[in-house]
C-alpha cells in the first residue's frame, strides 16, 4: 500500500506597491496584476484564516464590505468561491464581471472614505516535508491531529488549484492506496471555503474516525 | 532548569506542528551563514528584536553574527533626519549630511566582514553597505520604520542603493513602494517567553497592582502607550466619561517616560490634568523597562484600548491579544492587520465608537471571553517570535534556492 507523506507549507508574502481606492481601481487593477495576486486574495486567504473563516471567504469581498461599505458588492464577490471555477484566470475573470456588472448598476463609483485602501499583494509557496508519513486510516487520523494547519491547507487547496490536481489530496490517496471510494468522495465533498483551517481539520478527523468505527 | 531560551522551549506554545516545520525548512538551510547589520545594540525595537532572533537561528544550526555600525554625531544627525523624512516630516539635510553619511557607510564596511551567505541589513543607517555586495549573496533591506508617505528628496537619495537589493521587507502593505526589486511583508512580532509576555501567577500581578494603587474592585480599562497625541490617550478619557455613565469601571493610561520629549510631556500634562477630575482614573508614567509591570496590568485588564489616531504595527495590541483580551483599536495602522473585526476585537473610529463597543464588552463578559480567545489563537499563529523566525527562514530558503 502506497504511504502518504504530509507536506506543510509556508506563504511568502510579497507587496506589488500598488493600491485602489474605490471600486473601479480596483477593477482596473484586478485586472493587471499577476495572477499569482489573484491567488493570494483569494485561495490563500485561508492559509492566513486558521482560526475562524472571516466575514467573507476573500479579500476583494471583505475590502468592499468593509473598508468600502458597500455591503452590495462584498456579498456578490463572496461568492467567488475558488473550488466553483475553473482556474485563477477563471476567477480573475468572474471577479472582473461582477465588479463591472456593479458598475453599471450604479451611478456613482464607492470610494473609501474612512477605511483603508486595498493593497495588492502576492503569493509565494514554499512546500516544507513534515516527515510523516503513513499507511493505514487510523495512522492518518492520528498525524491529522498533530500536523502543522499547512498541511491541511497544502493537500485540500493547494492541491486542487495551483498544482491542478482538481481533488484534495487526502481524497486521492483515500480512494487509491485505502480503496476507500466512499469515504474519499465524503472528504471531496466538504465544503472547505466554509472552514477555517482548524474547523477543517476537526471535520477530517470527524470524517475519517466515523469511518474507522463502521468499517 | 535552564534558562537558556531554544527553539524547543515554543513547542508547548506555538501552533501544533510549527516547531517541526520550522526544523525542517532549517535543515533546508544546513551549513549557511546569515549576517545582520543594524546601526545600535541597545534601544529600540530592532536590537531588541535581534536580541531575542539571533540565538533562535544559531540554535536551530544557521551560523548568524550580528554587526553592529559606527557612526559619527553628524552623521545619527543625518540618519535622525532620514528618519523623520522617510517618515513624513519635512526636514533640511545638508549635502554635509548626505555626504557623511555615504563617508560612515564606506568606513563601516571596510571593518564588517561580509563573508556570509544572506545578508539583512536593518532600516536606512547601513543602507549604503550595498556597495559590497557580492554577486552570489543574496542581500535584503529590512524596513522597520513607516515610509508610506516618504519625503520624496530624501526616498530617491536612499533608493539608488535600495534598488540594489535582492529585495526588500516591509512591516506593513501601506509600505509598499513603486520598486523594480521584490518587496516581502513581514509583520513583527512578540516573543511569549519575554517578561513583557511569560505568563504570571496571581501574586506577581497583585503586587504590580498595589504597587500603583490600582484596585481591582470595578472592571479595568486599560491603554498601554507613549504619552503622544496619535496614541489620543485625551480621546481614551473621552469614551471613559461616555461608558461611565452607564458603567461603573477604571480606566488605566500607562505609558513610558517622555522627559525628552516636550510634546510628550505637554500631552502627558493635559492627561494628568484631565485624570484629576477623576478619582477612577490613573495615570502611570512608567520607566522604559516596565515590561513586567505592563505585563501585570494587560493581564489584570477587563477591556484594553490602543485607540491611536496614528500607529505603524502596535505591538500592544497584539501583547493585549496574546493575554485573551478583547480589544478595542484606532482602525488606523497595523491596528486593521491584527484586529478582524467582531473576530478578535473592535477596530473603531471614533470616540462615540470607541466608548459603544466598551460598554458592549463590559456588559457582556461572554463575548469578552469569545474574542479574547479568538484573539489569543490568531496572535498565537501570525504574530509570535516562531512566525517570525518562519517568515526569515522562508525568504533564506526562497532567495538561496532561487
Amino acid at each position: 500500500m502506497s504511504e502518504f507523506e504530509f507536506k506543510g507549507c509556508v506563504e511568502i508574502k510579497e507587496l506589488l506597491g500598488r493600491r485602489a481606492d474605490d471600486e473601479r481601481q480596483l477593477l482596473d487593477l484586478i485586472e493587471e496584476v499577476p495572477v499569482d495576486s489573484i491567488y493570494y486574495h483569494t485561495h490563500s486567504f485561508f492559509l492566513r484564516h486558521f482560526y475562524f473563516a472571516g466575514a467573507y471567504p476573500n479579500d476583494f469581498a471583505n475590502w468592499a464590505a468593509i473598508q468600502v461599505r458597500d455591503r452590495v458588492l462584498g456579498e456578490k464577490l463572496a461568492e467567488v468561491t475558488p473550488s466553483g471555477v475553473g482556474s485563477l484566470e477563471d476567477i480573475r475573470t468572474e471577479l472582473i464581471e461582477i465588479i463591472d456588472s456593479h458598475l453599471s448598476s450604479i451611478k456613482v463609483v464607492p470610494v473609501i472614505v474612512y477605511g483603508q485602501p486595498f493593497y495588492f499583494m502576492q503569493s509565494k509557496i514554499i512546500e516544507i516535508s513534515t516527515g510523516i508519513k503513513v499507511n493505514n486510516l487510523g495512522a492518518f487520523i492520528e498525524a491529522l491531529k498533530t500536523i502543522d494547519a499547512s498541511a491541511i491547507y497544502n493537500h485540500m487547496f493547494e492541491a486542487r488549484l495551483r498544482v491542478r490536481r482538481r481533488r484534495s489530496d487526502f481524497a486521492i490517496w483515500i480512494a487509491a492506496a485505502l480503496g476507500m471510494i466512499e469515504l474519499a468522495q465524503k472528504v471531496e465533498n466538504i465544503d472547505s471555503y466554509m472552514y477555517s483551517l482548524e474547523g477543517l481539520r476537526n471535520k477530517l478527523i470527524d470524517l475519517c474516525n466515523y469511518q474507522l468505527q463502521n468499517e | 532548569m535552564s534558562n537558556v531560551v531554544t527553539v524547543e522551549s515554543y513547542r508547548d506554545i506555538a501552533p501544533q506542528g510549527t516547531i517541526d516545520l520550522i526544523y525542517n525548512l532549517a535543515g533546508r538551510l544546513r551549513n549557511k551563514s546569515l549576517l545582520h547589520v543594524n546601526s545600535t545594540r541597545f534601544g529600540g525595537g530592532v536590537a531588541e528584536m535581534l536580541h531575542r532572533l539571533l540565538p533562535l537561528f544559531s540554535n536551530l544550526g544557521i551560523n548568524t553574527r550580528w554587526e553592529v555600525m559606527e557612526g559619527t554625531p553628524l552623521f545619527y544627525q543625518a540618519t535622525k533626519s532620514f528618519h523623520n523624512a522617510l517618515q513624513g516630516e519635512p526636514q533640511i539635510i545638508s549635502p554635509e549630511m548626505y555626504d557623511e553619511y555615504l563617508k560612515v557607510n564606506k568606513r563601516n564596511a571596510k571593518k564588517i566582514s561580509f563573508e556570509s551567505d544572506f545578508i539583512v541589513i536593518h532600516d536606512p543607517q547601513p543602507a549604503g553597505l550595498i556597495y559590497k555586495k557580492l554577486r552570489k549573496t543574496p542581500w535584503l533591506w529590512r524596513c522597520h520604520i513607516d515610509i508610506s508617505r516618504p519625503q520624496r528628496k530624501v526616498w530617491n537619495f536612499l533608493k539608488e542603493y535600495v534598488f540594489k537589493y535582492n529585495g526588500t521587507v516591509f512591516s506593513l502593505p501601506s509600505f509598499a513602494q513603486k520598486l523594480s526589486i521584490p518587496q516581502f511583508l513581514m509583520y513583527p512580532s512578540i516573543d511569549p517567553l519575554s517578561d513583557k509576555n511569560r505568563d504570571l501567577s496571581s501574586a506577581e500581578i497583585e503586587e504590580v497592582m498595589n504597587k500603583y494603587n490600582v484596585p481591582r474592585d470595578k472592571p479595568i480599562i486599560l491603554q498601554v502607550s507613549r504619552f503622544d497625541r496619535f496614541k489620543d490617550p485625551l480621546g481614551v478619557i473621552a469614551a471613559y466619561k461616555l461608558v461611565k455613565k452607564h458603567n461603573d469601571s477604571y480606566l488605566v493610561l500607562a505609558g513610558g517616560s517622555a522627559t525628552d520629549d516636550p510634546e510628550g510631556l505637554q500631552v502627558l500634562h493635559e492627561v494628568k490634568e484631565e485624570a484629576d477630575r477623576d478619582k477612577d482614573i490613573f495615570v502611570l508614567d512608567l520607566p522604559p523597562d516596565a515590561n513586567l509591570t505592563i505585563n501585570a496590568l494587560q493581564r489584570a485588564a477587563t477591556v484594553i484600548l490602543q485607540k491611536s489616531t496614528k500607529e505603524g504595527f502596535g505591538l500592544t495590541v497584539a501583547e493585549a491579544m496574546w493575554k485573551a483580551k478583547p480589544v478595542i483599536g484606532g482602525a488606523v495602522g497595523g491596528i486593521t492587520a491584527q484586529i478582524v473585526y467582531g473576530q478578535t476585537g473592535f477596530t473603531v473610529n471614533s470616540i462615540e465608537g470607541c466608548a459603544y463597543r466598551l460598554r458592549y464588552l463590559l456588559n457582556n463578559p461572554d463575548v469578552c471571553a469569545t474574542i479574547g480567545a479568538n484573539a489569543k489563537e490568531y496572535t498565537r499563529r501570525n504574530f509570535l517570535v516562531t512566525r517570525h523566525i518562519c517568515d526569515y527562514l522562508s525568504l533564506m530558503v526562497l532567495l538561496l534556492e532561487d
